[in-house]
């Protein structure tokens, strides 16, 4: 870890300011991912900016009947917050789906947003790694990349997001709401993260300096079929291989809208509105997803280690899509129940 | 054969960051440090303050060995910087319980055995309060699921798991434990006082 | 009769359970002594290569720098390989840290960044420059089969495996065969405490040394050897491990760093390993295996060829018993056995958890379910009628073996008898569910160890040797042998360890600790209590005038005739009447040369049976291993609920085996790529369900007089064979390369 001076932000204002006016800061919300990887050396800030103090941590109602949630707003209390519970399980099930208790006390939701893929190379100061140091070359492609990108990759970059709480923001169409120093303005979900081309250095959209403030969930929530299934080398407290986020409106049988986003296949969370409309209009059955799967998967091209999630991810497909459908879905794996003779 | 530079990615060392006067409101005391920004708050238990219950497992927010409660709520003081926690009520281990007078989860993981080294312990117990502070535990699953965030490499799972059942299940029913278990049973009775007169035989 | 103070065999909370919970016990890294200096290691990025440059200057510059230890400046010391060697060392030549340019192994230690606080040794060392010639790595044990040879017979006790009857005619005889090749990957022992040395400068050389260590006189002997130090010089304190599995018992690289700084800074001083940096020294070698078996019309072994083939560095012989137990486990006249190793540019691998046998049980025992399968036979019948009553490797009968009682109890308590054999014939609603076995043999070992004893006129006893407790129960069971063999209660009795002032224990390895440490202790007492007759006697006690020491028992806190148990006296009386604070003894220093070489009478073993249930998700392949009752055979269980634990554990780490852990080497780096806890998945508390442990009744009074044979590795033994043998029965698909991940099953 280098050396860094520290500074609570009094106003998003200041705190814009202060970013411009200091090149080599960056703004620190829960700590964690950035902690982490400034202890790797990944990440080098001269300054941080702390933002504890912009009263960002609130969780309110928006005029269009949607849900405000601060950028400063913890993992942990968005994901138990009742509105959330009532309104947006699918983000609930998703927020409990990542990481650990612990983390999701300290981590924002800005931050979620803004943390970086768990590549082993983009990690390893060893190796080269474009997305680290532009230029050095992809690791990952030609070695070991169980955990990478199957869905719009480039010959840059192979890294996935590894969020499980954006792939259902994807799904619920979430506004990020961002201050900079040109002023406020807001960004579409889809638009926010960005597959890595030829600069996978660049994770997402923002411009230099700008801040999350929050984020804005759409009235419409999908309270009633929804899904998120993810996938992953252990039960608990490990990062997704692949996770689905979908959720569906039902009319006897019938879709009549549905989302569908996956974690864990590419550089940022991926929903796939075509797959979606293949879905629309259609009665709500194994082929029908079988369907919606095969759509999502066509252009996917695997790495090596990572051939399986192509298969993988077709399956999960179809359970998340049958589990919101039914809505009888174990939960998390810990249901099992053990069968004594 | 090619040449490799393991390189500084600033090549010079910058100016080092001054310390700062750091007041952290620890298990009902405050501490003032002199520290620098970039020490964690696991670092600053530690190596600072000699509160050294609350460990170092990996450093990287992957083990929970660190765990800490703030504000009641469990977070991984790894991944934390010392700084940003002024004003916060931080409780650890050393905060939790007495020799004299055990926190029932300290009184509990004895009784379950659920540790072997000990070195995630002071981690799951914090992490357990944390749980019981939420409240969103109720079953052996869900408790297993929440109790996920501490890895025990010596695998003591089952007994951390019985250990926290047997509190949550007692707060519960709003009964408190209030007297450890014995496990020596009626065998022992009486044979307990190093002190003790000549005793007879057992029957 | 039971008396107050028998202890042994009843369930005892750990001893150190209050200082564990309360956070108050110090591991190596805890000792914030006065003026400490903090170094930070700096590990090589390349595997093989040289050093061409060190820049140290800039980060010398840095106000609160004092050194950049690296080859280039670190003193002359000892010279000759032997003084490197530590007391578990493999043939060949120890690595040197900080010897010379060479880069041996990727993440090697090539300088040691010394400063005031951690923080800036840590970022000191990250700015530090170095400059590499990079040299052509081989790492790929795949690649390197051919090369392999048979090592020869080390000073670690190894013997390479023997071979009897003919193999190639046991083939032939069969009627039904199975042949496979099995692997697993390369493994971290991880334990959650990372290795940490604080070295506690006391002047003039002399040092008090925290380590993280599993032996605190290997330790020593190291340091003592490398840096010229006296026995008094170096003293090596551990009272609390923070896991080992194997990882400790050779010293580790922080030890040595440590140390050089200190005695170059005359200072004290902390090295702490990341957890990155714990992926840089010894870990289970990555095996591959070939097994062949054949049986007969009736289901007996006519014939079982195994072979393995691990890797190890350039530079010392790791070996390990892989193949051996094939030839124990099962009655078979035709056993075919070999063991080769590799050479690659890795850093030596190093005993974990069950050394060879966790790694041979996992070929031997899927190997016996496929050959179950081909014979037509359920996996644990067809155990049963292969069934070794006497010891054929060995050509000697066993001193105690009750492996059938931990098939008859460990099958009847998982309900086995409800078993269908076909692959794919049990379910759980949509679940797939599968029932495997397995099983394992290790051996009771005992080494020499010392204890002392000493009690005090309030009574109170206190018991020290120089061992150690990695969290396997040793300071909760010593005090129990301890108590019950004073007749003292085990309050009033105090056990000390992990210091080099003690007397000398072995490092905790092999499972005989308590087996050994437990034997010291025991006959320490028994020396104290002929001290405390012959107090007795001189304090004219008419009823002791005559006893011999035989005639006399001690509990409940006194010393009595057996004849007369009225005829009693209290035990502190005896002290307080002696006029001395205190009475002591310790048991007789090591071994003599008859008792070493005497031939054994005996095959000395523990066993276990270990069943499984998995349920397998049909569509997403996802496993969970939902039940487990693991059925163990190992002697005298001193302490059933610490004895439970360690069995627990040790399911945990086979399910682990079985299912996710694997140290993934990027082979054009030679490096381990997934060097972290959230890459290098262990379970977590979410994968593990119901464990069932079982100990099944077994006296033996041939291992030692306690009849203890040890727990630390034999839980192990079979479970993950048992995982993949259940995942077959739920599936129909045979994995046999290590762990199961979900893209095996897909």
């Amino acid at each position: 870890m280098n050396s860094f001076t520290f500074a609570q932000a009094p106003a998003i204002d200041a705190a814009v300011r202060e970013k411009a006016g200091q090149p080599g800061s960056a703004y620190i919300g829960g700590g964690t991912n950035l902690v982490d990887l400034m202890k790797e050396n990944v990440e080098r800030p001269t300054h941080l900016i702390g933002l504890k103090k912009l009263g960002l941590d609130s969780i309110t109602a928006s005029a269009d009947g949607g849900l405000r949630l601060g950028a400063l707003a913890t993992n942990a209390d968005t994901a138990w917050h009742p509105e959330v519970e009532k309104r947006y399980p699918l983000l609930n099930q998703a927020i409990l789906a990542g990481a650990s208790p612990q983390l999701r006390n300290m981590a924002t939701d800005g931050g979620n947003l803004m943390q970086r893929t768990r590549c082993y190379y983009f990690y390893d100061l060893a190796t080269p790694c474009n997305k680290r140091e532009p230029g050095s070359g992809c690791s990952a492609i030609g070695g070991y990349n169980r955990i990478h990108a199957i869905l719009g990759a480039s010959e840059a970059c192979i890294a996935t997001h590894p969020s499980d709480m954006c792939v259902a923001l994807a799904a619920l169409e979430a506004t990020v709401r961002v201050s900079g120093p040109n002023g406020e303005r807001t960004i579409a979900f889809e638009d926010f993260h960005r597959l890595p081309g030829d600069s996978p250095e660049r994770d997402n959209t923002l411009e230099p300096g700008e801040l999350i403030t929050g984020l804005d969930l759409p009235a419409k929530g999908f309270e009633k079929n929804y899904s998120y299934l993810k996938l992953r080398d252990r039960t608990s407290y490990a990062f997704a291989l692949v996770s689905v986020a979908t959720a569906l409106e039902l009319d006897g049988g019938i879709i009549t809208d549905a989302r569908l986003a996956l974690g864990g296949v590419a550089h940022k969370p991926w929903r796939d509105k075509t797959a979606e409309a293949l879905l629309i209009g259609q009665p709500a059955t194994a082929d029908t997803f079988r369907t919606a799967a095969a759509q999502v998967l066509a252009g996917a091209k695997g790495q090596g280690t990572n051939n399986f999630k192509i298969e993988l991810a077709k399956r999960a497909i179809v359970r998340a899509l049958k589990q919101a459908t039914e809505m009888n879905q174990v939960v998390d794996d810990n249901a099992f129940q053990n069968s004594n003779p | 054969m090619s040449h490799i530079t393991q390189a500084p990615l600033d090549r010079l060392p910058v100016a080092l960051a001054p310390t700062q006067s750091v007041t952290l409101h620890i298990n009902g005391q405050d501490h003032t440090l002199q520290i620098a920004p970039w020490t964690t708050l696991l670092d600053a238990l530690r190596e600072y303050l000699d509160l050294t219950g609350t460990k170092k497992g990996c450093d990287h927010g992957q083990c929970g060995a660190c765990t800490v409660l703030v504000d009641g709520k469990r977070i991984n003081s790894c991944l934390s910087l010392a700084v940003m926690q002024e004003g916060s009520e931080i409780q650890t281990i050393e905060g939790l319980g007495t020799e004299e007078n055990l926190h029932p989860l300290q009184q509990a993981f004895i009784d379950h055995d659920a540790f072997q080294c000990g070195y995630c312990t002071p981690g799951q117990i914090c992490s357990a309060q944390g749980l019981l502070n939420e409240g969103k535990a109720r079953t052996e699953a869900e408790v297993r699921e929440l109790m996920s965030g501490n890895l025990c490499r010596c695998g003591a799972y089952p007994n951390i798991l019985s250990a926290v059942m047997e509190v949550l299940t007692n707060e519960e029913s709003g009964t408190k434990n209030l007297k450890p278990k014995e496990d020596v049973g009626q065998w022992a009775a009486g044979a307990t006082k190093p002190d003790m007169a000549p005793v007879e035989p057992a029957k | 009769m039971t008396l107050q103070t028998d202890y042994i065999g009843k369930p005892t909370s750990r001893i150190d359970g209050p200082a564990k919970v309360l956070g108050t016990a110090k591991y190596a890294a805890e000792f914030n002594v006065p003026n400490l200096l903090y170094g930070h290691v700096v590990s090589s990025p390349i595997a093989k290569g040289k050093i061409t440059k060190i820049n140290a200057d800039p980060v010398l510059a840095l106000p609160g720098v004092h050194q950049v230890f690296s080859h280039e400046n670190v003193p002359s010391l000892a010279w000759l390989d032997r003084s490197y060697k530590d007391d578990v060392a493999p043939g060949g030549s120890p690595f040197r840290p900080l010897h010379k340019p060479e880069i041996r192994f990727s993440q090697q230690p090539v300088a040691l960044v010394v400063a005031d606080t951690f923080e800036l040794a840590r970022y000191a060392a990250s700015i530090l420059e170095i400059e590499y010639e990079e040299e052509a790595h081989e790492t790929e044990l795949t690649q390197h089969i051919d090369e392999a040879f048979e090592p020869g017979r080390g000073k670690t006790g190894y013997q390479p495996p023997k071979s009897r009857g003919n193999f190639g005619r046991g083939w032939e005889q069969g009627v039904a065969h199975v042949e496979a090749n099995y692997s697993h990957h390369a493994q971290h022992h991880n334990p959650m405490e990372m290795f940490a040395t604080t070295v506690e400068w006391l002047g003039d050389k002399k040092l008090n040394v925290y380590d993280k260590t599993q032996g605190a006189f290997n330790s020593q002997q190291y340091i003592m050897k490398i840096f010229g130090l006296s026995k008094d010089e170096a003293r090596v304190i551990s009272k609390y491990t923070g896991g080992g599995f194997g990882s400790g018992l050779r010293p580790q690289h922080q030890l040595f760093l440590a140390v050089l700084a200190s005695l170059e800074l005359q200072r004290s001083v902390r090295v702490s390993l990341t957890r990155q940096q714990m992926f840089s020294f010894g870990h289970r070698p990555e095996t591959l295996q070939h097994v062949a078996l054949a049986t007969a019309e009736d289901g007996s072994l006519t014939g079982i060829n195994h072979f393995a083939v691990a890797e190890t560095s350039q530079f010392e012989d790791f070996t390990e018993n892989v193949v051996g137990w094939s030839g124990t486990l099962y009655d078979c006249k035709n056993v075919k056995l070999g063991y080769r190793l590799s050479k690659l540019d890795v850093y030596t691998p190093l005993d974990m958890r069950a050394p060879g046998a966790a790694s041979g049980s996992i070929a031997l025992e899927i190997a016996m379910d496929e050959m179950a399968y081909a014979a037509g036979l359920d996996p644990l019948e067809f155990r049963i009628r292969n069934y070794s009553d006497f010891d054929q490797a060995q050509n000697l009968p066993y001193s105690s073996k009750n492996l059938r009682a931990c098939y008859r109890e460990g099958a009847a308590k998982f309900g086995w008898d409800q078993r269908t054999p076909e692959p794919g014939s049990m379910r759980d609603g949509n679940l797939l569910v599968g029932w495997g076995m397995g099983g394992g043999i290790w051996d009771a070992q005992k080494q020499p160890a010392l204890a002392k004893v000493s009690l005090d006129a309030d009574g109170h006893l206190t018991v020290s040797s120089g061992s150690n407790d990695i969290g396997t129960g040793t300071y909760t069971i010593m005090t129990q042998i301890a108590a019950e063999s004073m007749g003292l209660p085990i309050e009033a009795v105090t056990f000390v360890l992990g210091d080099t002032e003690l007397p000398e224990a072995p490092v905790q390895g092999g499972s005989w600790t308590a087996a050994s440490v437990g034997t010291a202790v025991q006959e320490a007492c028994a020396k104290l209590g002929e001290q405390l007759l012959k107090q007795a006697q001189k304090m004219d006690h008419p009823a002791f005038k005559d006893a011999k020491i035989d005639d006399v028992q001690f509990a409940n806190g006194q010393m009595r005739l057996r004849s007369d148990l009225t005829q009693a006296v209290v035990l502190r009386d005896l002290v307080q009447a002696s006029g001395e604070p205190k009475i002591e003894a310790q048991n007789s220093k090591l071994p003599g040369m008859v008792d070493m070489i005497k031939p054994p009478k005996y095959s000395m073993h523990a066993h276990n049976a270990v069943f499984v249930e998995v349920k397998v998700d049909p569509d997403l392949m996802t496993v969970h291993v939902t039940r487990v009752v693991n059925a163990v055979a190992a002697g005298r269980i001193i302490n059933p609920k610490t004895a439970r634990s360690q069995v627990l554990g040790s399911v945990v780490w086979g399910i682990s085996s079985a299912l996710m852990e694997e140290s993934v080497m990027d082979h054009r780096f030679g490096r381990f790529m997934n060097h972290n806890y959230a890459e290098y998945h262990i379970p977590v508390n979410a994968d593990i369900h119901n464990i069932d442990v079982i100990f099944v009744h077994e006296e033996d009074a041939e291992v030692n007089p306690l009849g203890i044979k040890g727990l630390g590795e034999v839980g192990l033994l079979g479970v993950a064979a048992a995982v993949a043998n259940a995942i077959y029965h739920a599936t129909g698909k045979r994995v046999r390369d290590l762990p199961v991940t979900i893209d095996k099953l897909l």
